[in-house]
């Protein structure tokens, strides 16, 4: 059975390239555009894996995050995030806020296959 | 002055004491010139052609000054207003 | 025989007697029930310290030699009490109003309260004054000795005594008692002045009831004695003119200066009405002490062996008639002398020496560094107590240094000599405002090294000056020698050495002085000495008279400055009820000004100050303006000083301003360069996600080929294009850039970045509203078009209300058009959207900072 992503991303072209790939590879996408309604939507679809964006607009992708991981039923939910700032202070503070996984853009779709897929593995 | 706008008998008196206040700056000029004056006595010649002054006579003199002079003092003291002092000792 | 055993007994038992008059006055006084302390009687009494063991027994041995010339010594004292009115007065009044403690005070006050001069004029009273005390031992101990050869038990007892030191433990331990026991700002010591006037009248009672006894009991009345005077050896008028006059003066002049009769004179003196009745009692009181003098050394002369030694002679004739009760009063007679004379003398020179040598050494050792005024009274008394200590011990170890005898008891006239070098200075001080600070102290050196080269070193015998010096002169300068100055020979040497000190001393001090400038100080302080009589009348207050409150001012101004002064001014011209700066002069207003000036000038100062203004003319205005200057100055420095500190705290806060800016512009930077980073990524994230998907799947339709190449152009595009943002930023931030700066609309820059977005009324509304068609600006139009193209299309971009809506709102505020922080919010201002997450983006933001 395919798995169910969600991208939680603002740039529609970042959205098109990465659901291109991820179809491709067999995983039924699912998109979000929008910050601050993040959480009811993830609640809502209960994906098998999120996508999220840390420059959002409405809300920050650290809040959503924190806001996921203080709910029991998002607690264990496989998150990766994405943001286009490099620094080390904002790995950190997704580590903190309880990212699964962190990746800068750009990134390689590669590696975005391969992480998803490790992150979803029994 | 205040001395200027009080009645006549308190001018006449102001210029009783100013008076006195004259007396009593004279009277140790008295005292100076009534002690230098034995000096001018003849004195104890070893010759023995002057007969000097005795000094009984020297004691009775000396000790007479003394005692005028004490008694001017006295009266003059006696005699000055007490506020007298506490004016203003250039005026005459 | 048990004479000496009762003497001793007697001896004690009037200590015990004066320590419990003493005693009884101090309580009196503290309770308040001290009026008849306060008696001109007690005054004139006390002033009988002048009368000391010297007079008391040396006049007797003075007439024996000399005839009437003893009598000098009375008769100085005499003029200058009936001469009252004079010198008297003033001095009693300016001690009284200036809170004089000591002659050394008196005459440092008058010169611009020099510390130099008061510590010159102590140092002249203790060299002049300890061989005076020493001699008053000498006396003590040669009246027991007296006594002792009437009683062989007792002279060997005696000679294993030193009486001397007895006599100065005891002096010094009722001196500590009753002259230290309190600090009292008058310097006032009642149980003190009681005990010496109790003392005056045992010793006057004494040397009448032996002259009384002589007179009716030995000579068998007044005709019978005055022939036996005449027929005595000194029976005969005798005198040395010069003499005569000489001793006349100098005694006159010591009465003036000695500080132990300053100290009952002036410093004791509760009333100065108390000065009228001494005028006639005190020469009174010392014409009876002298008038028994000369019978009673004529009887000695006659009933007494050859070479007995006529100082005793008040002691020894009564005892030669067995008339050992009488003696006895004779001898608590001089030891009255002695030691009420030792008593004052050690406390008016332990005054000077605590308050001029001692104190200041003290707080400038400490600098300041004491806790409070107990402790200062502490010190001050423990000074005090040690100085009494020091000094007494000094006259004892000069006695026992010279041995005693004659040599000591020529000490009496030397001594006044030397204290008489404080006449010109006292005297000039009192009556001529020109006397100065300098003229002073150089009349002082002059008169008081010629006194000790001629007189004071000489009478030591040999020993301390060669007989080389003494008739050659130092170095063989014939003109120098110590008895024949200026080669003028066959004087006396006491009124050689007076003459010339005193003389030389008098011409210096007038030459210096007119020739010297006085500070300031010393000009309103010889304005308040020789004029006291001006303006002491009430010293507490002024009455009213002309106004001139406008001048007291602007004299205050310059002293305490002008926003105090004002202040006060006008708090004082409330107080009496009227508008404005000016109040009336009313006396509470000037003793009020009087106060706040005194704390900057001093209250003496102060005072002349405020006398100046309200017509009591004692100084002239420049001095008072030269006063307020140099106080100005003071001033000055010290606010010049509290300006530098105001300056490191301006720094400081300066610095750390910078610092906060720093921190600031550091914290902008990160955000800058995050901006930055997530600006460039975003478009090369689609570019690379892209650019792998079109290589590395296969069978992509033709449709999609073309859509995600135009998309990797569209995003290179805006990829170059914030690369020349960021270049025109750089470029903008170092300054090299040429801005196309001309006069527009600022309505006219919104419509082009309007149109220019691309933005219509479908996508989003914007709506205008502000002066924005009035504002002129002057600045690059193409620049600014782009801040407003940027703003709107991230307004777009992150707006997602149904219908999005831009208010763009033209407000001036200040001077300048639209500040840079209005601009950077408008992104904020459309409805229906949430604050943008990381603020204004970098365009809007960078460009509008600039």
């Amino acid at each position: 059975m395919a798995k169910h992503v969600l991208i939680i991303e603002d740039e529609p072209n970042i959205i098109e390239a990465i659901s291109f790939i991820l179809s491709r590879d067999g995983w039924q996408v699912d998109t979000h555009s929008n910050g601050h309604d993040a959480v009811a939507v993830v609640r809502a679809r209960a994906p098998d894996l999120v996508i999220l964006d840390v420059m959002l607009p409405g809300r920050s992708g650290y809040d959503i995050l924190t806001d996921l991981r203080a709910n029991p039923e998002t607690q264990d939910l496989p998150i990766l995030m994405l943001t286009a700032r490099g620094q080390a202070r904002d790995r950190e503070m997704a580590e903190k806020a309880g990212a699964s996984r962190f990746m800068t853009k750009p990134f390689s779709n590669a590696d975005v296959i391969e992480a998803l897929n490790a992150l979803v593995a029994p | 002055m205040r001395e200027r706008a009080t009645p006549l008998f308190l001018e006449r008196r102001s210029y009783r004491q100013r008076r006195l206040m004259d007396a009593a700056r004279l009277l140790p000029l008295l005292g100076v010139l009534l002690w230098l004056i034995p000096l001018l006595w003849p004195q104890r010649d070893p010759a023995g052609e002057v007969a000097a002054v005795s000094t009984s006579s020297a004691i009775l003199y000396i000790f007479g000054v003394w005692v005028l002079l004490a008694l001017i003092a006295l009266f003059v003291s006696l005699m000055l207003d007490s506020k007298a002092e506490t004016a203003d000792d250039g005026n005459v | 025989m048990a004479t000496l055993n009762i003497l001793i007994a007697v001896c004690l038992a009037y200590v015990a007697l004066l320590f419990a008059v003493a005693f009884m006055a101090e309580r009196a006084a503290l309770k308040g029930r001290g009026n008849w302390l306060r008696s001109p009687w007690i005054y004139t009494l006390s002033l009988s310290i002048y009368c000391t063991a010297w007079t008391f027994y040396g006049a007797v041995g003075y007439a024996a030699r000399s005839g009437l010339e003893f009598v000098t010594i009375y008769l100085g004292p005499t003029l200058v009490m009936v001469g009252w009115w004079w010198a008297l007065r003033k001095m009693v009044r300016i001690g009284r109003t200036q809170r004089i403690t000591s002659v050394a005070d008196l005459i440092s006050s008058r010169y611009g309260k020099s510390g130099l001069l008061a510590v010159c004029v102590t140092l002249l009273a203790l060299v002049g004054i300890t061989p005076y005390i020493s001699l008053q031992l000498q006396s003590v101990t040669l009246s027991f000795s007296s006594f002792a050869v009437s009683d062989p038990v007792g002279a060997s007892l005696i000679a294993d005594q030193d009486t001397a030191l007895w006599v100065a433990v005891g002096l010094a331990l009722f001196t500590i008692l009753f002259g230290t026991r309190n600090l009292d700002a008058n310097e006032r010591h009642h149980g003190v002045v009681m005990a010496i006037a109790v003392e005056a009248v045992v010793k006057l009672f004494a040397l009448i009831a032996v002259g009384v006894f002589v007179v009716w009991g030995l000579a068998g009345g007044i005709s019978p004695m005055l022939e036996r005077i005449d027929a005595s050896d000194i029976g005969q008028w005798q005198m040395d003119g010069g003499r005569w006059v000489g001793l006349t003066f100098l005694s006159a002049a010591a009465f003036l200066t000695l500080p132990r009769m300053f100290q009952v004179l002036v410093v004791e003196n509760e009333d100065e009405r108390h000065l009228r009745t001494a005028a006639w009692a005190f020469p009174t009181y010392l014409m009876l002490m002298s008038l028994f003098v000369v019978p009673i050394a004529v009887i000695g002369l006659e009933l007494l062996p050859a070479g007995s030694n006529p100082d005793q002679f008040v002691l020894t004739v009564p005892l030669s008639q067995g008339q050992e009760g009488l003696a006895m009063l004779a001898f608590l007679g001089g030891f009255s002398s002695a030691t009420s004379m030792v008593i004052v003398a050690a406390i008016a020179l332990s005054t000077m020496v605590s308050n001029h040598i001692v104190m200041p050494i003290f707080l400038r050792l400490t600098q300041g560094g004491v806790n409070g005024p107990s402790d200062v009274r502490h010190v001050v008394i423990l000074a005090r107590r040690l100085s009494i200590g020091v000094v007494l011990a000094l006259g004892y170890l000069y006695y026992k240094i010279s041995g005693g005898g004659s040599a000591l008891a020529a000490i009496g006239l030397v001594s006044f000599a030397g204290l008489a070098q404080l006449l010109p200075a006292m005297m000039g001080g009192i009556f001529w405002r020109g006397a100065t600070r300098n003229g002073a102290f150089a009349g002082l050196v002059t008169g008081f090294a010629i006194w000790a080269w001629c007189l004071l070193l000489p009478g030591f015998g040999g020993g301390v000056l060669p007989a080389s010096v003494m008739a050659d002169g130092p170095w063989g300068i014939g003109w120098l020698r110590p008895h024949a100055l200026f080669g003028i020979e066959g004087m006396d040497p006491l009124l050689h050495a007076g003459m010339w000190s005193l003389l030389l001393n008098a011409v210096v001090f007038v030459i210096v002085s007119l020739l010297s400038f006085p500070s300031p100080l010393e000009r309103l302080q010889g304005a308040q000495f020789v004029n006291i009589f001006d303006h002491s009348d009430n010293p507490q207050s002024w009455s009213g008279g002309i106004a001139q409150s406008e001048d007291l001012m602007i004299m205050a101004q310059r002293i305490l400055g002008p926003e105090m002064v004002q202040g006060f001014f006008q708090a004082e011209a409330a107080r009496q009820g009227l508008a404005g700066y000016l109040p009336e002069p009313t006396p509470d207003f000037l003793a009020r000004l009087e106060r706040e000036l005194s704390g900057a000038v001093g209250g003496a100062t102060a005072h002349a100050m405020v006398a100046q203004i309200m017509g009591a003319a004692t100084v002239s205005v420049e001095d008072l303006l030269a006063v307020a200057d140099e106080t100005a100055q003071m001033m000055e420095y010290s606010s010049q000083l509290e300006a530098k500190s105001n300056e490191l705290t301006r720094t400081a806060r300066q610095l750390r301003a910078a610092n906060d800016k720093l921190t600031q512009l550091s914290v902008q930077k990160d955000a800058f360069l995050s901006q930055i980073s997530h600006e460039l990524r975003t478009p090369m994230t689609s570019i690379r996600a892209f650019s792998e998907i079109l290589r590395d799947a296969e069978g992509l339709e033709p449709k999609d080929l073309t859509r995600y190449a135009t998309i990797i152009h569209a995003e290179a595009i805006r990829l170059t294009r914030l690369l020349d943002d960021l270049l025109d930023l750089s470029v903008l931030e170092n300054g090299q850039v040429n801005l196309n700066i001309r006069d527009g609309l600022l309505s006219d820059v919104i419509s082009h970045a309007i149109a220019a977005s691309g933005s219509d009324m479908h996508t989003m509304r914007v709506r205008r509203t502000g002066p924005a068609a009035e504002v002129m600006l002057t600045t690059d139009h193409d620049r600014l078009a782009q801040v407003f193209i940027n703003l709107i299309a991230n307004a777009q971009k992150y707006c997602d209300a149904d219908r999005p809506e831009l208010t763009i709102d033209v407000s001036r505020r200040g001077g300048r058009v639209i500040g840079t922080r209005r601009i950077a919010l408008l992104p904020s201002k459309p409805r229906g959207i949430h604050p943008i997450p990381c603020g204004p983006t970098l365009m809007g933001l960078g460009c509008c900072e600039e």
